[in-house]
């Protein structure tokens, strides 16, 4: 039997988001798929070196619950409803919920995104990266992981066009 | 069961139970069995599709006090 293909877009450059291309890129190599991911946009953050400044929102994203990762059960089981209106002109509201989470992902046992993008980089996941936003967002090929191939968007259709699975996140 | 090799995945979460399994899988000679401890509930269903698509054999699968145990031939 052919070797099955992924073909992954990757666009989105917050915490929450880095989680989708890195889990099924590494757990599709592991069953045998050939992948590639293609980052593009906000995507790129994800190939930078420095992926611990990675930050989640909850500001206008009502799917995600607020909930504390220390303290009594009882505790951690609030949901802390906070009016988009307050979590806008707190200052560091980003950055508290950004701390909250990550202690959240170490208590649940999750990996941290610098794992997954290793593990999927030794399990020969392909990278490739869109030259053009990385052109028009002013970034450097130094701030970037070693490994990349640098292209456009012709590139990622020679994978995709014979992928048998192709995901847009 | 006997078994050649035995991986503690317990309190990893999802992909790497997985990803751990096939990386110990790896180091064992066809016909050689991986034994897996893991905590995830997850994990029952994703080691079960993870010996389907890769024709590595689940011999079995059990749960006791909270923790999933696997039994699993390399192919």
């Amino acid at each position: 039997m052919e070797q099955k293909k992924l073909a992954i877009i990757a666009t989105k450059g917050t915490l929450d988001w880095a989680y989708p291309p890195f889990i099924l890129a590494s757990t599709a190599a592991a069953l045998g798929y050939e992948v590639e991911i293609f980052f593009t946009f906000y995507g790129l953050n994800l190939v930078k070196k420095d992926v611990d400044s990675l930050k989640v929102s909850p500001l206008g994203n009502p799917g995600m619950p607020m909930k504390m990762p220390f303290g009594p059960e009882w505790f951690k089981k609030i949901n802390w409803n906070i009016p988009n209106a307050i979590q806008a002109i707190v200052p560091g509201f980003e950055s508290l919920a950004t701390v909250l989470m990550k202690q959240t992902i170490k208590n649940e046992g999750v990996a941290s995104i610098e794992e997954l993008r290793m593990l999927s980089q030794e399990a020969e996941v392909k990278f490739i990266v869109c030259q053009m936003t990385v052109d028009l967002f002013g970034f450097e090929h130094s701030e970037f992981i070693d490994g990349l191939e640098y292209a456009g968007a012709a590139k990622f259709f020679e994978f995709a066009g014979e992928a048998d699975i192709t995901l847009f996140i | 069961m006997n078994f050649d090799k035995e991986l503690d995945a317990k309190g990893l979460n999802c992909p790497l139970p997985i990803l751990r399994t096939k990386k110990a899988l790896g180091e064992l000679a066809a016909g050689q069995v991986l034994k897996v401890i893991a905590t995830d509930p997850g994990s029952v269903k994703d080691m079960a599709a993870f010996a389907k698509q890769t024709g590595n054999e689940l011999l079995s699968s059990a749960e006791a006090g909270g923790e999933y145990q696997f039994f699993m031939k390399k192919k």
